[in-house]
């Protein structure tokens, strides 16, 4: 029979911490690299409807996004509660959208230009007319890759 | 002589990376975008709608107060789907069905494409939740058709083909989808 030696009374060792930064800068890094802040703040209510068939924009640098919605509380008493649009930072009216789209696609190199992608984020109440006057004006503008923002249905 | 520095305690290290982490945890939102694409037909000043045969047009109506009429009978939203494969397949070649024609398309040869158009129609005062309900709707039975026809050609998938292969089957299976100007539909 072979025999262990049993030492008395033997402490564990400390677990090291040395380690420990590491593992947090790890994942403070890829939080980092994750991370998008939004980079605008909303002035329009914005919440999407439900589809089952939704598909994801892969590539967020080909996204340009309008977004449509009554104007949120704090806007209400210089808009009013008509559904507005929001380009950027401000208020739009139809016209702008034209310009909005050349902007947009100056902003991109040549080769991505002709795949920008308008992605129409829309309150679920807003009514039909005025997205297609956005869609009608975006016909004009040449801008013809949409996409209607949904939340997948889960 | 200079005197030795003494070491600079790194145990607070961790704690300002934790602190660090909780911000951009915090902070961060990994919703990617996500929707129903579609591509719009260009612009044409005072174009007029080309003249297609009744029996090759579904007519999807949405009324103001968000009802639905296919082909004038009023319907549920949850039928669009089937109404729309049973209408472009026209399995049973009936008259009042899309005719259909053969076209000689890469990777497949000589298929059968139906002539099959669904005509959408909003009014202007139809909510955009219902108006992307029937997109759904469409998209859905648009890509049942296209997942049956490629499990028949490959045996796979419509989302597992080569891209190749998936334009060929997408020639197969057009999504035609016209969106007529919006009117003010009665009723």
């Amino acid at each position: 029979m072979a025999n262990f030696k049993k030492g008395g009374k033997r402490e564990t060792p400390a677990i090291s911490t040395a380690s420990l930064p590491d593992i947090v800068f790890m994942l403070l890094f890829f939080f980092m690299a994750a991370t998008t802040m939004r980079e605008v703040s909303l002035m329009v209510q914005n919440s999407m409807p439900e589809a089952e068939q939704t598909v994801k924009l892969e590539k967020k640098s080909l996204v340009s996004n309008i977004y449509v919605g009554k104007p949120t509380a704090q806007y209400q008493a210089s808009y009013g509660t008509q559904p507005r649009i929001q380009l950027n930072d401000h208020f739009a009216s139809l016209q702008d959208i034209n310009l909005f789209v050349q902007s947009e696609e100056e902003a991109r190199s040549e080769e991505d230009r002709n795949k920008i992608i308008n992605n129409l984020k829309i309150d679920k109440e807003v009514k039909m007319g005025i997205i297609t006057d956005i869609k009608q004006e975006l016909r004009k503008a040449n801008s013809l890759r949409i996409n209607y923002g949904a939340r997948k249905k889960l | 002589m200079a005197m030795k520095t003494p070491e600079i305690n790194a145990s607070s290290n961790a704690d300002i990376a934790f602190l660090l982490l909780a911000f951009f945890l915090a902070t961060t939102t990994m919703n990617v975008d996500s929707g129903l694409f579609r591509r719009l037909p260009p612009y044409m000043e005072n174009a007029e709608a080309p003249k297609v045969a009744k029996r090759n047009i579904l007519q999807v109506l949405v009324n103001r107060n968000d009802q639905l009429s296919i082909n004038g009978e009023l319907a549920d939203v949850s039928t669009v789907k089937q109404r729309t494969i049973e209408f472009i397949l026209n399995t049973n070649n009936s008259q009042d069905k899309p005719s259909k024609k053969i076209v000689e398309i890469p990777l497949i040869g000589n298929a059968e494409v139906s002539n099959g158009i669904v005509s959408l129609q909003s009014d202007k005062s139809t909510s955009y939740a219902m108006y992307i309900a029937v997109q759904d709707q469409l998209t859905a039975a648009f890509h049942e058709m296209r997942n049956k026809r490629s499990n028949i050609q490959w045996g796979k998938d419509y989302d597992d083909l080569t891209d190749e292969q998936r334009t060929a089957i997408n020639k197969v299976i057009p999504m035609n989808v016209s969106e007529a100007e919006p009117k003010n539909i009665k009723k």
